[in-house]
C-alpha cells in the first residue's frame, strides 16, 4: 500500500469512528438525561445489558482508534525529531492501550455479576 | 541568507486569527486534552462499577463543588471537539466552503459549546 492510501485510510478512519463517537454519546446523554441514574445496581444493570454493553465495547475501541489517529497527527506535526517523535508514539500507544484493555475488562466483567 | 532582515511577527498573542483558525486549534487542543483525560475517564469507569461504595465516592465526587466545575469544563471540551469536529464533516462535503458561510458556522461551532455544556451539566445535575 502506497504512502498516499496509508493517509486516506487514516482520513477515512478519522470520519467513521468520529461518527459512531457523535452517535453513541448523543443516544447515551440523551437516554440519561431522560433516565437519570439513582443507584449502583442501577448503572450496572444498564452496562450489562447485550445492547448497551457491545455498544460500549465498541464506543472504546473507535475511541482508542480515533485517539490514536488524532494525537498521532499532532506529534507528527510538532515533534520533528525522530527520536522525540517515536518516544512520543510509543508513550501514546501504551496510555492507550492501557486505558483500552483496562475499559474492555470493566465493560465485560460487569456481564458476569 | 538574504532575508535576514525581514521582520518576524510570530507572537502568536499579537496575530488575529480568523475565526475559522481559532474554532480549529481549539479542535486541536481540545482533543489532545480528551486524550490526556482517558485514564482518568478508565479509572472513574472502574470506580462506579466496583462496588456500591465506588459508585457512591464517584457520585459524591461529581456532585461536589469541584466535581460540577470539572464536569462543565469537559462538557463544554467535548461539545467544543464535536461541534468542530462536525465543521471539519461538512468542509469536507464541500458545505459551507463560502467565506461568509464558512465563518458563520465556525462561530455558531464555537460558541454553542458552551451553552450546550451549561445546558447538559444543568439537565444532568
Amino acid at each position: 500500500m502506497s504512502r498516499q492510501a496509508h493517509g486516506l485510510r487514516a482520513w477515512l478512519l478519522q470520519r467513521f469512528t468520529a461518527a459512531y463517537i457523535a452517535l453513541y454519546i448523543l443516544v447515551t446523554g440523551v437516554w440519561f438525561l431522560w433516565q437519570p441514574l439513582h443507584s449502583h445496581a442501577q448503572w450496572q444493570a444498564w452496562l450489562a445489558a447485550p445492547l448497551p454493553n457491545l455498544a460500549t465495547a465498541l464506543f472504546i475501541v473507535t475511541l482508542l482508534i480515533h485517539a490514536w489517529v488524532g494525537v498521532r497527527d499532532v506529534i507528527m506535526d510538532y515533534a520533528r525529531h525522530t527520536g522525540l517523535r517515536v518516544s512520543l508514539m510509543a508513550l501514546v500507544a501504551v496510555v492507550l492501550g492501557g486505558c483500552g484493555l483496562w475499559s474492555l475488562r470493566v465493560v465485560f466483567a460487569v456481564v458476569g455479576q | 541568507m538574504p532575508h535576514d532582515s525581514r521582520p518576524k511577527f510570530l507572537n502568536l498573542l499579537a496575530i488575529r486569527q480568523p475565526i475559522g483558525a481559532v474554532t480549529s486549534i481549539l479542535h486541536r487542543l481540545t482533543g489532545v486534552l480528551l486524550f490526556l483525560l482517558l485514564p482518568v475517564a478508565a479509572w472513574l469507569l472502574e470506580l462506579s462499577l466496583r462496588d456500591p461504595a465506588g459508585y457512591a465516592r464517584a457520585a459524591a465526587w461529581l456532585e461536589g463543588t469541584a466535581g460540577r466545575a470539572a464536569l462543565l469544563l469537559l462538557a463544554w471540551i467535548v461539545f467544543h471537539h464535536l461541534f468542530a469536529g462536525i465543521r471539519f464533516l461538512l468542509l469536507d462535503l464541500d458545505l459551507g466552503m463560502e467565506l461568509t458561510a464558512a465563518r458563520r458556522m465556525a462561530w455558531v461551532a464555537t460558541l454553542a459549546a458552551p451553552l450546550a455544556a451549561l445546558l447538559f451539566v444543568g439537565g444532568v445535575l
